[in-house]
């Protein structure tokens, strides 16, 4: 069980509710293929990946940003059971999509970078921790159903 | 994994804008690796203050910042333009070097904090690349 501190619960649901779906969500899976091509593997179906532009333009990219964005506010919602919420799309991950467990730090790696430059001062050190500490419990419980 | 032109060219234009705050961008990626990494702070157990923005660490920020500006200037061969300060890191400070690839992250989050508008994805790529190249030439002295 992780253990929130009332200052990281804090941090971490004002993070998010700063956050504008339409922008975070996209802008970071897009970079995410972009400054590690590799990922681009498992969105064969995505079309014209072809460069950061074209990325950055394509609609399907833009439409599963705003998926994974909604992953993590379910995550947001259930802090205290982020395992159990996230067993099905672990096995999702795992089983049906084969995706490199890897790639989930990466993309994490991604939305902070994206966050920081959205909220500017705001994220704070001490905001930033939380948030990672929180992307870091996410990714490990996309990893659990892995074997 | 090297280095094109492009990424050379984007690097030194963004550094040129970036670098003029180079000692905020030192202490603050300092401060962020100490606060979100904690495991790095025993790197540091001999500062008497390890706060976000402490004099300790404002004043290794600056050093770590020179580095950095050295590792811009001497972009086309980074091994021969680090290699003192690999030496340190290697046999003196004994610095796991899987820390740099989290101090890298933390200078990036710096970055895109400071400069949203000019870290586009293109320099964002250009830049995460030669920090690597940067963590890499780090590294050349362990063993």
């Amino acid at each position: 069980m992780v253990a929130w501190t009332d200052a990281e619960r804090n941090a971490i649901t004002s993070v998010f509710a700063k956050l504008n779906p339409d922008v975070v969500g996209p802008n970071a899976l897009a970079r995410c293929l972009i400054v590690y091509p590799w990922t681009q593997r498992y969105f064969s179906k995505f079309g014209n990946l072809y460069s950061a532009e074209t990325i950055l333009g394509n609609p399907m990219v833009a439409a599963h940003g705003k998926v994974v964005f909604g992953g993590l506010e379910m995550a947001v919602k259930n802090l205290d059971d982020i395992k159990k919420t996230f067993a099905p799309l672990s096995e999702l991950h795992s089983e049906k999509l084969h995706v490199d467990p890897d790639n989930f730090r990466l993309l994490a790696d991604c939305l902070t970078l994206v966050i920081a430059g959205q909220m500017g001062a705001a994220f704070t050190p001490e905001v930033q921790a939380a948030w990672q500490k929180f992307l870091a419990v996410v990714v490990s419980a996309l990893c659990r159903q892995y074997y | 994994m090297s280095l094109s032109t492009k990424d050379k060219t984007l690097v030194k234009a963004f550094w040129d804008k970036a670098s003029k705050k180079a000692d905020d961008i030192g202490s603050e990626a300092l401060s962020r690796m100490l606060i979100t990494y904690p495991a790095t702070k025993t790197y540091f157990a001999h500062w008497d203050d390890l706060k976000p923005g402490s004099a300790p660490i404002r004043k290794h920020g600056k050093v770590i910042m020179k580095g950095l500006v050295t590792a811009v200037s001497k972009i086309d061969d980074l091994e021969s333009g680090l290699s003192k300060v690999a030496e340190i890191h290697a046999t003196k400070l004994k610095v796991d070097p899987a820390n740099f690839k989290i101090l890298s992250h933390c200078i990036l989050v710096v970055l895109s904090k400071m400069f949203w508008e000019d870290f586009t994805p293109e320099t964002h790529v250009a830049m995460d690349k030669f920090l690597s190249r940067v963590s890499q030439a780090m590294s050349e002295k362990y063993r």
